[in-house]
């Protein structure tokens, strides 16, 4: 992961996306392998706390002081931080006017909607002002609108380039949200941007438009096209390509040539949800 | 080496403390029990009095004084078992702990932390108590005694070594007893059994069969650190972060 980067871990219920997340928060010991959070090695005992001082950890459970109020649950995480008194009372003010939980500041915790309290355990995750934080599906079991009201805090911490590790099954979340994602099903099946995974699943595709379409435009298409050409409804043909850039002018010319008429002509690529379920589902 | 900032330690207890204040049920079952001993021993003496109409309290209740002085320990021993299950066994509920153990502070803060504010409370309102029985006692068998019972060092003794060492004996042990329990109650009726050792030594000192004179409280002292020292190691052991997220049910 780069700094100041939004990193999904994509992968169904039981992939190993929480065990993750917990051993690069040093809560569990790895069984083998490495990895570092900035400088530090989570396998050393020594810089485990130091790790634990830079990072941020919104646990899937909120786990909040239900009995305290939003105020002393942020409280009481700044001084487990050692965050000294002015600047923790000037951070829970940031954030709690950020979240517009302000006036709520004094109502116990227990009394807030599932999104509030999702909200307040992100602001616990980030009294300390840690260099990274590690979310765990955040926007779990929470409304539509909660879950916006989350995303759109995550998307805030996103512009302030804070550098998030992000646990979802939610693919739109993962999609809208992330810089790079890793799908991950007890394994690492696949790695990098949401772009890049879409494109892995079934090659890169043109789809073509054209007025209508005849044998003649079929076979000049086929003669320069690196990839398979598929004649669909509605006069498209869908033409793999390995690189779209130059291979496209040429297959335009040679349709244009062929007596095509072309109306318009788009990428075709697969979602994230069909990289998903097709690498998922292999296993 | 057990590694321990004081500070860090001190600002679990100060969340469990704000906690407890807000918890009505274990705050006044805290305060009632101590308040019940100073005042009801006394009560029943004033009553006992009555009945045989003597007008005052004879000489021969100086006895059961002493051994009733031991309830101290027996609240002392029990109290802490609430606080202590909710701390830890509630916080295991709320799922609170994970947020808790992803912080810099070590296992043995986090512990020592839950242990103070478990052992605080109940000791306070012990030793706050222990002034009302003490006048109160001093109030009913003055006229009787012709002698102020309270304070004498066997109390002492009581009040400032025993009912500590009870105290944290019985957090050690839930705090094991919470590594194998899922809810709050389950914890409280494991502990509840520990009380049952110190019934038997209560009786035994009201029948006679213990003194309890200052030799033998240091001797049950003595018993009581080895034990709080043996359950110490064993708690440490147990309360370990990968321990409570892996094993702990």
């Amino acid at each position: 992961m780069d700094e100041g980067e939004v990193f999904g871990f994509l992968g169904p219920n039981g992939a190993g996306k929480t065990t993750t997340i917990r051993m690069l928060t040093c809560l569990i010991s790895k069984t083998s392998g490495t990895a570092r959070i900035g400088e530090y090695d989570i396998g050393n005992s020594l810089d485990q706390p130091k790790i634990r001082r830079i990072i941020g950890l919104v646990p899937d459970n909120v786990g909040l002081y239900e009995e305290l109020t939003a105020y002393k649950n942020l409280d009481f995480y700044g001084r487990y931080y050692k965050v000294d008194e002015t600047k923790r009372r000037e951070r829970i003010e940031y954030f709690l006017k950020l979240l517009g939980m302000w006036d709520k500041r004094d109502l116990a915790a227990g009394t807030f909607s599932k999104g509030m309290k999702q909200k307040l355990a992100i602001a616990r995750s980030l009294i300390h002002d840690p260099q990274i934080l590690f979310m765990d599906e955040p926007t779990a079991n929470l409304d539509p609108e909660a879950s916006k009201t989350v995303r759109d805090f995550i998307l805030a911490l996103k512009k302030e380039k804070k550098t998030i590790f992000l646990n979802t099954h939610n693919l739109d979340e993962a999609q809208r949200i992330c810089d790079r994602i890793a799908i991950l099903n007890t394994k690492l099946m696949a790695y990098g941007t949401p772009a890049e995974l879409e494109r892995s699943a079934s090659g890169r595709k043109v789809v073509v438009q054209l007025e209508s379409v005849n044998n003649a435009i079929i076979s000049a298409a086929k003669k320069v096209a690196t990839g398979n050409v598929e004649v669909g409804e509605g006069n498209k043909l869908t033409i793999g390509v390995n690189d779209p850039e130059k291979e496209n002018p040429d297959i335009m010319s040679a349709i244009g040539a062929a007596g095509g008429r072309i109306q318009f002509v788009t990428e075709a690529s697969s979602t994230l949800e069909d990289v998903y379920l097709k690498l998922v589902r292999s296993q | 080496m057990i590694e321990m900032d004081l500070q860090n330690a001190w600002s679990v207890a100060s969340k469990d403390f704000e906690i407890f204040k807000r918890r009505k049920g274990v705050l006044y079952a805290t305060i009632a029990f101590p308040l019940g001993i100073a005042l009801g021993f006394p009560g029943v003496l004033v009553a006992i009095e009555s009945v045989a109409g003597t007008g005052t309290i004879s000489a021969s209740v100086a006895p059961f004084l002493n051994a009733f002085s031991f309830w101290y320990v027996i609240g002392a021993a029990s109290l802490p078992t609430g606080i202590a299950s909710y701390s830890i066994v509630g916080e295991k509920i709320q799922k609170s702990l994970e947020p808790l153990l992803a912080t810099p502070m070590t296992d043995s803060e986090i512990l020592l932390g839950k242990s103070i504010a478990a052992f605080v409370p109940p000791i306070a309102a012990i030793w706050a108590s222990s002034v009302v029985f003490m006048v109160m006692i001093d109030l009913v068998t003055h006229a009787g005694l012709g002698y102020l019972y309270y304070p004498n060092w066997s109390f002492g003794v009581i009040l400032l070594v025993l009912a500590p060492l009870a105290s944290i004996l019985s957090i050690e042990l839930t705090v094991i007893l919470s590594a194998r329990a899922n809810d709050v109650r389950s914890v409280q009726q494991f502990t509840g059994v520990m009380f049952f050792p110190f019934l038997i030594i209560y009786v035994m000192t009201e029948i006679g069969v213990i003194q309890l004179t200052i030799i033998n409280l240091l001797i049950m002292s003595g018993i009581f650190l080895v034990v709080d020292l043996l359950l110490f190691y064993l708690s440490i052991a147990t309360f370990k972060r990968e321990e409570i997220l892996t094993k702990w049910r």
